[in-house]
């Protein structure tokens, strides 16, 4: 590569805010080169670091198997084909608009209602929330999130829009929920260093926690924006994941009760990439009840389109309703058993997870098994399990989470017997770990069940692990990028 | 021309409160670019539709350059081989899921190796393209701003030679904050660019202190409908490499050329070349919604010889990435070359043959039009008919032919021609019928103003 030319690009792309040097990408990077494969290659890496959902594709397929003429490129659907690849206009197909609109609302449990005129399409939920960045805020504005949050809002709010986002600590203490004071202080700290604060951004359900706000908590964040006159973006991906108390709140509905609230200040994004899995097909939406913000919006959307064959498609679809209300109740329901299958596997080796009641992954709570209450700590410990237990998942502090010994599993993107030897893996790296004070790795490899409930593990975890397997990983070939955000944490 | 660095915020008009929120500078800017003429025409277009049984008097769309000459080529293929039925569920095929589930940046390699090989034939096999360059965008909407992020900072200027695609001030500046400073090109020689245009260009960005990072053509060109000529673009590369900035080159209407010889594209310049420094500031824009007549399926591309920015716009497509189900379906049809060998052919050929038809129906009518010899639009000269020959001039008359002849062209002005009078009509949009009907209100239009 040559010197001149690559001092040609802008400052922007010269900078590393994409965040690809975040362990939550080098995880991915292990099991890229390395996947796990129940015939081909047993002893891969699984991957347990993707949030995605497969739960419900059987579902789809069954639909679409049902009803050809959804499909521009069927036969029974080819009579559309030339209007909808001209359709570029992008207030989006009327017919796309309305069944997102409905879905948003049976999705709610028809607590509320959505406009069709307010529905704007995106790139993605990573097109939604970047864009209303750009609605909302000037380059050296600020946004605050609570964290532990989405690794990749660091790219998608920050990156070309040149905004900040000003974290919101929350801890274990009160199970990571957001306080009133948090806020308040986070806000006035920021004010006093001179940062303009232009809104709260939320995941609701959260990610990576898996719960979803109660109304108390959310009439609280609510009352805090219209307080300080300041935006909320609620970012609600997950809203049909939901499938335990408390039932999923959106935003939406706080602000049907509380009328004085100023709803210009009210944004809401959403996507089928989580609740219905399709992730590839780039369904982002950003439903504002400002209409500057959707008319700007509107216009940018230019820059993501949905495809409108995929428009069409989805269309066609969601206006399906008995099929929309079967997919829901399902989604909820394997979730669920998902959910209670990992988290009871993980009870068994007495390892606890925050409690959770959405959600495509649950948080693990791995703070005894660490050798110091550090990040180095956390990272030694991610690169055991990525390269010894070759289990992808997420460590807390790529998702900037303020204690270290928190883990992000996912359990939804993998058949039901890919999860069990997952959780097999966890269990012999635990009981191995515990029965041998030597590097042994030879049980890990060993994938005998043992049924009987061994509540001593817990208080023993921290006293077991062996201090060799950390060191070895402390020296090993760094994973990481030398540059890792997670240094600076 | 540009931005101003500061911009009044315009007040919000909302009933709810007392207390008015402000958004961003960029959302309550204009550089969205909408007050144009260039929109106001598809309004009146919208408001009254021109429908050959329901609505004969009503307006006939000539603004906007779509083509949909060869849409039935397109549904007998698909027809024929129903690429998504058959390939989901099939034995070995990617089933449903995986292809639902497909949102990896790359892009489906069978999509991008049938890109690929798509441009390499309109190109006639004049360049190679490889594959693992081409990075996939919503559209050449999309491809434009992300180049444009990548390329420049807030406040430097890529060079535009006029006229330009409207679009392109939304394109290139409203959210990057990047100024566009035109190369004044004029009918003396055909609206080509001419080193002294491009000198003159660089030196008025210099004058504001502007830092210009590159140029950026449309070739074949919008909205004059005619190519580059070879020597122009040796001589551009070489302005580029003498200045140390970059070239982009948006190739969207490469397949619509009507004589595939004569066009050429920077990639057959690029490929001549072994200096590296020099390859590495070449990007090429493409995208399907032009050549195949699929603006829908949101496809575009950027393929650049510049590794640095393969990664980084592979990674800002994030943003914008082409839906999955989509990729599926264009990667069999775009691959089937026995198919696009035909499709291209004809296409072509029903270009040409639509522009004959309006070229000579205009003449005529006593009006001349630029040489042109691509796209999907000609370049029509009404100076003569102005009464003032000023840009209010021109588009007084521009309301003249929206409101009492009822076509929506667009005026120059609206593309930045330093030269008045000139207007774009699209021509591959409609049925041959509506094109009839739309000279012949031209004819009686003439007519009418030869007696006065």
């Amino acid at each position: 590569m040559s010197q001149g030319a690559n001092q040609l690009l802008s400052k922007l792309a010269s900078s590393d805010k994409h965040g690809e040097a975040s362990p939550y990408f080098d995880g991915w990077k292990a099991y890229d080169n390395n996947p796990y494969h129940p015939i081909h290659n047993p002893h891969g890496v699984i991957q347990m670091g993707l949030a995605e959902n497969q739960l419900c594709s059987d579902l789809i397929k069954e639909w679409i198997r049902k009803n050809p003429q959804a499909s521009i490129c069927t036969a029974q659907g080819i009579d559309s084909f030339s209007d909808i690849a001209v359709f570029q206009d992008y207030h989006g197909l009327k017919q796309f608009r309305q069944a997102i609109a409905a879905f948003m609302e049976r999705a709610r449990g028809g607590r509320v209602s959505f406009e069709a005129e307010r529905v704007v399409m995106s790139g993605g939920a990573t097109g939604a929330n970047e864009t209303l960045m750009f609605c909302l805020a000037d380059p050296g504005d600020a946004f605050l999130v609570p964290t532990p949050y989405y690794a990749a809002f660091d790219r998608d709010l920050r990156w070309r829009t040149g905004i900040r986002i000003i974290s919101v600590e929350c801890n274990s203490s009160n199970n990571f929920q957001v306080t009133k004071q948090a806020l308040e202080s986070t806000y006035l700290k920021a004010q006093e260093t001179g940062i303009k604060i232009k809104g709260l951004i939320i995941a609701n359900p959260s990610n990576p926690l898996g719960t979803s706000l109660d109304r108390e908590n959310l009439e609280s964040l609510v009352s805090f924006i219209n307080d300080k006159q300041i935006h909320l973006v609620c970012d609600e991906i997950y809203a049909a994941t939901v499938f335990a108390e408390p039932k999923f709140i959106s935003v939406a509905e706080i602000i049907q009760e509380m009328v004085h609230v100023n709803r210009d200040l009210i944004h809401i994004v959403y996507s089928l990439s989580k609740d219905m899995g399709l992730p590839g097909f780039r369904v982002g939406v950003v439903y504002s009840y400002n209409d500057a913000v959707v008319s700007c919006a509107r216009k940018m959307s230019s820059f993501g389109l949905v495809s409108s064959q995929t428009q069409s498609f989805v269309a066609a679809m969601l206006s399906d309703q008995r099929f929309v209300d079967n997919f829901l109740v399902e989604v909820s329901k394997r979730v669920a058993k998902r959910h209670h299958m990992f988290t009871e596997g993980l009870e068994e080796m007495g390892i606890s997870c925050l409690r959770s009641n959405a959600g495509l992954y649950v948080l693990m709570d791995l703070r005894q098994m660490l050798k110091a209450q550090t990040f180095e700590s956390e990272i030694a410990l991610w690169r055991v399990i990525i390269n010894k237990v070759k289990i992808n998942i997420s460590p807390g502090s790529s998702f900037h989470c303020s204690e270290p010994g928190w883990f992000r599993v996912c359990f939804a993107n993998m058949d039901e017997d890919t999860l069990q030897i997952g959780l097999e893996r966890i269990k012999d790296f635990v009981l191995g770990d515990k029965a041998s004070k030597n590097e042994n790795y030879n049980c890990i490899c060993n994938n005998k069940r043992e049924n009987k409930k061994r509540k001593s593990f817990q208080k023993n975890l921290k006293l077991s692990f062996s201090s060799m397997m950390y060191d070895e990983h402390v020296r090993s070939p760094n994973l990481m990028s030398p540059h890792s955000p997670l240094l600076r944490a | 021309m540009g931005l101003p660095l500061m911009m009044e915020r315009s007040s919000n008009n909302n009933n709810n409160n007392n207390n008015v929120v402000e958004l961003s500078r960029v959302a309550v800017s204009d550089t969205h670019g909408e007050d144009s003429p260039y929109f106001a025409g598809w309004k009146a277009y919208d408001e009254n539709p021109y429908d050959e049984s329901h609505n004969p008097s009503g307006v006939i769309q000539m603004g906007l350059a779509e083509n949909q000459v060869s849409f039935d080529l397109l549904e007998t293929y698909l027809e024929k081989k129903n690429p998504e039925g058959s390939m989901w569920g099939s034995k070995g095929a990617p089933g449903f899921r995986e292809n639902a589930l497909f949102q990896d940046y790359h892009g489906l390699k069978t999509f991008r190796q049938a890109m690929a090989s798509f441009m390499e034939q309109i190109r006639g096999g004049k360049a190679r393209f490889d594959p693992d360059r081409i990075v996939l965008t919503a559209g050449a909407t999309a491809a434009n701003e992300l180049l444009t992020f990548i390329l420049a900072d807030p406040n430097d200027a890529l060079l535009v030679p006029t006229p330009y695609y409207p679009g392109f001030d939304r394109d290139l500046r409203w959210r990057t904050g990047v100024k566009i400073v035109p190369i004044h090109c004029d009918s003396s020689n055909h609206f080509q660019i001419t080193p002294e245009a491009l000198e003159s260009a660089y030196q008025t960005a210099r004058d504001a202190n502007i830092r210009v990072r590159g140029v950026l053509i449309t070739n074949p060109s919008n909205p004059l409908g005619a190519t580059v000529q070879k020597k122009v673009l040796e001589d551009l590369l070489d302005f580029c490499v003498r200045k140390n900035i970059h070239l982009v080159s948006d190739e969207i209407y490469s397949g619509s050329v009507f004589h595939a010889s004569e066009f050429t594209s920077v990639a057959e310049i690029v490929e001549s070349i072994d200096d590296v420094s020099v390859k590495e500031r070449v990007h090429i824009v493409y995208s399907l919604s032009k050549d195949l007549g699929l603006p829908g399926f949101r496809v575009g591309t950027i393929y650049s010889y510049n590794d640095n920015v393969v990664r980084t716009a592979r990674r800002m497509s994030s943003f914008t990435l082409v839906s999955s189900q989509t990729q599926h379906m264009l990667a069999s049809m775009l691959s089937d070359e026995e198919f696009t060998e035909k499709y291209i052919r004809i296409n072509r050929e029903r270009l040409r043959r639509r522009y004959e038809i309006i070229v000579e129906g205009l003449k005529k009518a006593g009006i001349e039009c630029l040489k042109g010899n691509a796209g999907l639009f000609c370049w029509m000269n009404l100076g003569f008919l102005l009464e003032k020959k000023t840009k209010d001039g021109e588009l007084q008359l521009w309301d003249v032919i929206l409101k009492e002849l009822k076509l929506n062209i667009s005026p120059g002005s609206s593309c930045h021609c330093s030269e008045v009078g000139w207007f774009r009509v699209c021509f591959a949009n409609m049925s041959e019928n509506t094109l009839e009907i739309a000279l012949k209100r031209i004819h009686k239009f003439m007519d009418r103003r030869r007696r006065f």
